[in-house]
């Protein structure tokens, strides 16, 4: 075994031209908004390091997440876990069941102490003991508790890991929380979305590895790259927005000609996510170049914020005094968000440069 | 040595499942039990909510057959409200279903199965030149140069000389029960990585009708994407909507593209596979009921005639007698717990129509952390559920067995084939391998029909009807203060039903029952066991039972979805369901 042998050797090895590389690595610095510089400080730095090891626990889920992070499209999947990471446990993807499994995780826990990153999708019951959930016998909390223990940080995937999700919606039977609720003395990143944008897992993922540290974060601890500015700033359909030109109902003609559908519920306004930029799929659609209004699943709670189809703030307004109140203060409050997180996305590119530069 | 086998967590699956066995002397299993570990509550979670959000919700059920629960849900609403969709709509949802089918399918086979039958490790000491000639005697695929899969073989052999085996540590690698020559081990391994790369071009189908993939957006009363009217909207000359002339044109590439890959690669593997695990097709069915519920209408739910899949339960492995299936009858489709963790107020022995459902929860279980389950007494989140008080199987193998018995003729012809091709009678069809071949040979026959539906499609819009929602019954002033529905479909796993009740617009009961609720569930009262633990029963011996894989390819071969099994929870045991409606 060559395990001193460093990824950038084997890269080689395995005919993974210079040039493939720093390709990947400068798509990395686009999708992050981190100025050109960046691209030689993230080639170095993953040519520089053994794969990851990563271990991925899921609880409370529904297996969307992992689904998620298998279509993306740069990096994909099988580059990351062929090339960046050691992906050493995680129940999807798998060879060996059972006893053998947990062992897998055990030692990766063993080897890679205080240096493995722990992932986690779905929420964790904590009611009645925890029965609500166990795995190999062993209760979620638990599992949690024993794994992240000696990780170098933590990455909830999904709105249930990050904020307890479908689970926790009202009434929350099997009383499910967020890791962030369980886990108080280890960095905590969280990449919500049901499922999360499958780029901003992989993205977030491989700039760990580059940098050693945490991205710049928001108040909920989302990467600033990809939940900076809301969806509806973003929006293709915002100059209809601005216009007051709706979709009053679906597949009729504003719907069919790609008006705003913030009348029939949309919630870009209070999104934060990289839908409108990034997009799904390969970029080929997201939920409102498709005809159905944002769900808003990226914020904590939004199951239980009314009805998917009730435009925002409806209860207090009639339909055209609340649209238009809401443009005039959805526009201000988006200009202003918009350029504070660019201005703060720029220092904090900067300073991480100088970090691993200097 | 009598063994007492725990397999927990089982992997590569959805969701949270354990198995227990327990072997005779010679390592037979002479008993099996299946066991989901872990609920949510999305159904009381949906009560008291809009119906119309429901999809949403219910969707959330499962992110792997991401969409059943979604369609399921719309559906129920639907017959509820006695709402009609407009034809585009109804092709426009046969569609995602059927790009669904073959996304899941292919996936499971590659990466949720294959690696029961596939020694990865042995793949290394293949002859890539080799590996050419057998890829290119069983199919015409393109990728197929010794170069190519001198390619894959140093990607394999570099990574597992690193050190790091990543997602294939602690694997049976070497196990004797693995049988395939390194060349057929080394064509796997490399389609496992096509496959990975194929299966993101195919659901960009879901998200050009519904925005994203996983959890594509749904609407009850059609689909939400309109047919794009205006060439180009306002912002750099996107066009207004996704769904447009030039969606439809990717559409139907990537329907050629998912033609090519289960023709070209994922038939031929699997009877590849097969061929080396003959006596797989003589052990692990069990049952012997299988039950569908029909799915694919060219014309809408309520005319049986035009769908694809016809609905109808079989007994007693008779291909010649078809039970009629009526969801609406409370004594056909019936939930049992006497093996599960809920009590019923009328005792722990009877059975409940879903209309008539009660879900209190009432854990008996071992305090965690726990060695081994209390089989004889209750065991699972999961209910028992039986029709007419028999056990049935649902999924891939139901649906060809029922399609073939019907005489529908390209299932006949594809079973055919595969069957000459393996030299073996229909009745291997009953089996561990049978099960995972039928998946395969359905998948051809769904993916088949989408070029139809797709030109149906282009032809209704290019004949001016491009209606895709229809407004009349979505305000809920127009809706009766109280009705009831059921809304079904075949998801790739098997027959799906949710059944709710609307009262005053909103939300009174929901109930889903679900295939793996059907194959994954426990005892019932009878003592009769479920199709899991029935087909672990069926004539398995473990090789070794510390690397129990043959318990892994049996389980897998029903690809299990346990987060859709279990999924109702009353923590409070009175606040849910005591529904009486006729």
């Amino acid at each position: 075994m060559s395990d001193d042998r460093t990824l950038g050797e084997v890269m080689t090895s395995r005919g993974v031209s210079r040039r493939a590389f720093l390709k990947y690595a400068s798509y990395l610095a686009t999708a992050m908004a981190l100025p050109a510089s960046a691209t030689s400080v993230i080639a170095q730095s993953l040519a520089t390091a053994r794969r990851q090891s990563v271990i991925w626990l899921s609880f409370q889920e529904c297996t969307g997440c992992t689904e998620s992070i298998t279509r993306s499209y740069s990096p994909t999947l099988e580059d990351l876990i062929f090339d960046f990471i050691s992906l050493d446990y995680h129940h999807t993807l798998m060879s060996v069941s059972g006893a053998a499994a947990e062992h897998a995780r055990e030692q990766a826990m063993k080897d890679n102490k205080g240096k493995y990153i722990v992932i986690v999708d779905g929420s964790v019951p904590i009611k009645d003991g925890g029965i609500y959930s166990t795995i190999a016998g062993v209760t979620n909390e638990q599992m949690l508790k024993d794994t992240v223990k000696d990780a170098f940080a933590v990455v909830s995937v999904g709105t249930c890991a990050a904020f307890g999700g479908i689970p926790h919606a009202n009434p929350n039977p099997t009383g499910a929380v967020a890791v962030s609720d369980i886990i108080k003395d280890k960095p905590i990143i969280n990449i919500p979305g049901c499922p999360p944008i499958p780029e901003a897992m992989t993205g977030t993922i491989a700039y760990l590895l580059s940098f050693g540290k945490l991205p710049e974060l928001d108040k909920l601890n989302r990467p600033l790259a990809f939940f900076g500015e809301s969806i509806h700033d973003r929006c293709y359909r915002r100059p209809f927005y601005e216009r007051g030109m709706f979709a009053d109902s679906f597949d009729d003609e504003g719907a069919r000609k790609g008006w705003c559908l913030y009348k029939v519920g949309c919630k870009g306004p209070i999104a934060y996510n990289a839908c409108a930029t990034l997009k799904w799929n390969g970029g080929i659609s997201f939920p409102i170049q498709s005809g159905h209004g944002c769900l808003g699943c990226s914020e904590p709670n939004f199951w239980d914020k009314g009805s998917f189809y009730k435009p925002l703030a409806a209860a207090t307004a009639g339909i055209n005094a609340e649209v238009g109140a809401a443009a005039v203060v959805g526009a201000a409050i988006g200009a202003t968000a918009a350029q504070i997180i660019k201005k703060r996305r720029q220092d904090v590119a900067d300073r991480a440069i100088k970090k691993v530069e200097g | 040595m009598k063994h007492h086998v725990v397999v927990d967590p089982i992997t590569r699956i959805e969701g949270h499942l354990r198995i227990e066995a327990k072997t005779n002397d010679a390592g037979g299993i002479e008993h099996a039990y299946s066991s989901g570990t872990m609920v949510r509550g999305i159904e009381l979670i949906l009560k008291g909510r809009d119906p119309r959000d429901a999809w949403a919700f219910a969707q959330r059920i499962c992110g792997v057959c991401t969409l059943v629960h979604g369609i399921a849900s719309v559906r129920s609403v639907e017959d509820a409200l006695k709402y009609k969709i407009p034809k585009n709509a109804q092709l426009i949802r046969n569609l995602m279903i059927a790009a669904q089918y073959v996304h899941d399918h292919v996936m499971h086979f590659y990466h949720l199965h294959a690696l029961d039958w596939v020694d990865v490790v042995s793949a290394l000491k293949a002859d890539p030149k080799a590996t050419s000639t057998l890829a290119q005697s069983i199919s015409s695929y393109a990728k197929s140069s010794p170069g190519y899969f001198a390619d894959v073989q140093k990607k394999v052999k570099t990574f597992v000389e690193q050190g790091q085996l990543g997602i294939f540590s602690n694997g049976f690698w070497g196990h004797s029960e693995y049988r395939l020559p390194p060349e057929a081990n080394l064509m796997a391994v490399a389609h496992y990585l096509e496959a990975l790369a194929w299966q993101r071009d195919v659901v960009k189908i879901h998200a050009i009708f519904g925005g994203k993939n996983p959890h594509p957006n749904f609407l009850v009363g059609g689909a939400p994407a309109p047919i794009s009217t205006s060439p180009t909207g306002a912002a750099g000359g996107a066009a207004a909507t996704t769904v447009n002339i030039v969606a439809l044109d990717e559409v139907r590439s990537i329907i050629a593209k998912m033609q090519a890959f289960v023709e070209q690669v994922y038939i031929p593997d699997t009877l590849a596979i097969a061929s080396f695990y003959k006596d797989w097709f003589k052990r692990g069915e069990g049952v012997g009921n299988f039950m569908t519920y029909g799915d694919f209408p060219e014309k809408g739910m309520d005319d049986p005639s035009s769908w694809l899949i016809p609905g109808g339960v079989i007994l007693n492995r008779d291909l010649k007698r078809f039970e009629p299936v009526d969801l609406n009858d409370p004594s056909q489709v019936q939930e049992f717990v006497a093996h599960s963790w809920y009590d019923y107020g009328d005792g722990k022995n009877k059975g409940l129509h879903p209309y008539d459902g009660e879900t209190n929860l009432n854990y008996t279980g071992p305090k965690p952390p726990f060695e081994h389950l209390e089989t004889e007494k209750s065991y699972s989140w999961l209910k028992a559920p039986r029709w007419k008080g028999h056990v049935v199987e649902v999924g891939p193998l139901a649906r060809v067995l029922m399609l073939y018995a019907k005489g529908h003729k390209p299932t006949q012809d594809i079973a055919n084939y595969a069957l000459k091709k393996l030299d073996l009678p229909l009745e291997a069809m009953f089996s561990t391998l049978g099960r995972t071949a039928a998946r395969t040979l359905e998948t051809k026959i769904i993916a088949d029909q989408m070029q139809t539906w797709l030109s149906n499609l282009i032809a209704n819009i290019k004949g001016g009807d491009v209606q895709v929602h229809n407004p009349e019954r979505w305000n809920p002033s127009t809706w009766p203060k109280e009705c009831k529905g059921v809304g079904f479909m075949e998801a790739p796993r098997g027959a799906l039903a949710h059944w709710i009740v609307i009262k005053n617009g909103k939300i009174d009961n929901y109930q889903a029952v679900v295939p793996s609720t059907w194959n994954a569930g426990p005892r019932d009262p009878a003592g009769k066991p479920g199709p899991y633990e029935a087909a672990l029963m069926d004539r398995h011996t473990l090789a070794n039972p510390e690397q129990p894989l043959e318990i892994q390819r049996t389980i897998h071969s029903f690809d299990p979805c346990i987060a859709c099994a279990v999924h109702v929870v009353d923590p409070n045991g009175d606040e849910l369901m005591k529904i009486k409606v006729r």
